[in-house]
């Protein structure tokens, strides 16, 4: 079994999510259902197969570096949960 | 002011030309239409004022001749597809209250020839899903069957053309997004070349995979709309420059294709018999218009969803990592650090779906998974990508289904994501090989529902899927 309590307790972690007690096991199952699924990749030779990062053809497209404004500070903070007139607002990290 | 049912944007504008029908019209008439059909649950926001004042002005344009290419269009716009000062919160609770400060260059492309977005649409939570049953304002039903999903993640924007709430919809694909629910609901579906049109303005679900495209009820709008959409943009670096084809008057174009179809698509037990049986009938149409339709087999088939499973989710886990209650969106009013902030924002604003997706994802790309599932993926996409390009050297279309059942009921996939995923097994190879394909409407099978027929081209031969796309809905329109 590749996704264990413990393991999907880390993944959770990384991801920033909570996993609640009851849906543990039927998270367990679905994940490692759909993992197993996904191992028939293995059939597949791909020695020296170089992996593909990304589609599209175009090189780096460069342009002036100029100052502009996109997005206004009020816009910015406009959908902060909690916000004062210059800063986003979280609860406190440093005491 | 009575209107009556339009198909396309051409047939409108020949009514606003000869003053049977106006803008403010025809607003009207959608306003009424999407009021009639409320239980289909297809807009989260209908922008009613502004839409009949937008109209105003075009009607004024279009008295000084002054009026866009697609003046008379009135369109839906899926909601993962920003417009400021309006609403956008791709289906999720997590971007409650949400209000885009800036707008999508696809949606302004399409203002800025005079369309008018007359409302936002339901679809799956930021466009993970193939029913439209996973968002947060509740299910999109097929209007050929209210008990059936429309199929997803665009299930209202297609819904909502079926269904003439609007003449065409914006969505996004990312796997079959827009060709599996324009199947599903008896519409036209395009999804671009990868990088054809800016992605700029849309909600990522997974950034190397996602695709703006039309849902229309003809070929032409979708072309019109491809036309009008596509090419560079400042804001979207990875958007091709090259030259944007007239995708419209190509539409004549009728030279003779080479087409192959994946023998999967007309024998797999796999498919049902009446969607078979209708894809051997159009392959036999395109024969019939003088195109060489011969069989062709594609080994890599099996492994194009797990492919995409492993690399959409792993995109996903990134990309929706933004979404922490800090700067926007749903904030739990139960965090009491700073960590138990991003967690239970988190976990309190995505549906269940989407959960199970970042955390496929953020496995597949933990250390010790990496090698063994994203690297791999990568790896097979290039094999899958490698072995489509050698297609297209044979042949100038693939033909298949657009999906293997019509449209299935709501909740009777809901609890098994497997067989939800497999729902997408002719669209994703689209995707992860960066091709162009279309789903047009093919018939419907023996209780009435909608089928869909795929084709698919290579990396920016939109043009040759078009004009085929045409011609074999056109051939259908003409009663036998």
């Amino acid at each position: 079994m590749k996704v264990d309590r413990e393991t999907l307790q880390k993944i959770a972690h990384l991801a920033r999510l909570e996993v609640r007690p009851e849906e543990e096991q039927p998270m367990i199952d679905s994940l490692n259902e759909v993992l197993t699924w996904m191992e028939q990749l293995n059939a597949v030779d791909t020695t020296g197969v170089e992996p593909l990062t990304h589609l599209s053809a175009e090189r780096n497209v460069l342009r002036e570096d100029v100052v502009g404004e996109q997005l206004p500070r009020g816009n910015a903070l406009k959908n902060a949960p909690a916000k004062d007139d210059t800063y986003f607002q979280v609860p406190k990290v440093i005491e | 002011m009575s209107v009556k049912t339009y198909d396309s944007l051409s047939q409108i504008q020949n009514d606003l030309a000869v003053g049977a029908v106006t803008c403010r019209g025809l607003v009207e008439h959608y306003l009424r239409r999407i009021e009639e059909n409320r239980h289909l649950n297809v807009f989260v926001a209908v922008y009613a004022e502004e839409a009949l004042r937008r109209a105003d002005e075009v009607d004024a344009r279009r008295q000084e001749g002054k009026a866009g290419r697609l003046a008379g269009m009135v369109i839906g716009i899926k909601d993962v597809l920003s417009y400021t000062g309006h609403g956008v919160q791709a289906g999720s609770r997590i971007l409650d209250g949400f209000t885009a400060q800036f707008t999508a260059t696809a949606v302004q492309r399409v203002i800025d020839e005079d369309a008018i977005v007359i409302g936002r649409q339901n679809c799956d939570e930021f466009a993970m899903g193939s029913s439209n049953e996973n968002s947060a304002f509740g299910p999109v039903r097929n209007a050929a069957d209210t008990d059936r999903v429309p199929g997803g993640s665009s299930g209202g924007s297609a819904v909502a053309v079926q269904a003439g709430l609007c003449l065409a919809s914006l969505g996004s694909d990312t796997g079959g997004s827009v060709r599996q629910p324009a199947a599903f609901c008896g519409v036209v579906g395009l999804k671009p070349t990868y990088a054809r049109v800016s992605r700029w303005g849309l909600i990522a679900y997974a950034s190397s995979f996602d695709c703006i495209g039309p849902i229309t009820r003809s070929v032409e709008d979708a072309a019109l709309l491809l036309e009008v959409m596509a090419g560079p943009d400042e804001f979207d670096s990875t958007v091709s420059r090259n030259e944007v084809p007239a995708y419209h008057a190509l539409l004549k174009e009728n030279r003779p294709l080479r087409i192959g179809y994946l023998r999967e698509g007309v024998e797999s037990e796999g498919v049902d018999a009446d969607i078979r049986q209708k894809t051997r009938e159009a392959l036999d149409a395109l024969q019939a218009l003088g195109h060489t339709v011969e069989p062709v087999d594609f080994p890599l088939l099996q492994h194009v969803l797990p492919t995409y499973y492993i690399l959409t989710t792993a995109e996903a886990s990134s990309n929706l990592s933004r979404f922490d209650g800090v700067r926007y969106g749903y904030r739990s009013p139960n965090a009491t650090d700073l960590e138990s902030l991003y967690k239970k924002s988190r976990t309190e604003g995505f549906g269940d779906e989407v959960r199970r997706r970042i955390l496929l994802g953020t496995f597949a790309l933990s250390a010790s998974y990496y090698d063994a599932y994203y690297t791999k993926a990568q790896q097979v996409r290039r094999l899958i990508k490698d072995a489509t390009d050698a297609l297209f050297a044979g042949y100038d279309l693939i033909a298949t289904p657009v999906t293997p059942t019509t449209a299935f009921r709501i909740g009777e996939k809901a609890s098994d994501p497997l067989q939800m995923y497999l729902a997408d097994i002719f669209t994703v190879q689209a995707n992860v090989a960066g091709c162009p394909a279309i789903s047009v409407p093919n018939g419907t099978d023996r209780t009435g529902l909608p089928i869909g027929f795929q084709l698919m081209a290579a990396p920016f031969r939109e043009a040759d899927l078009l004009s085929v796309a045409g011609r074999l809905r056109q051939r259908q329109e003409v009663p036998a």
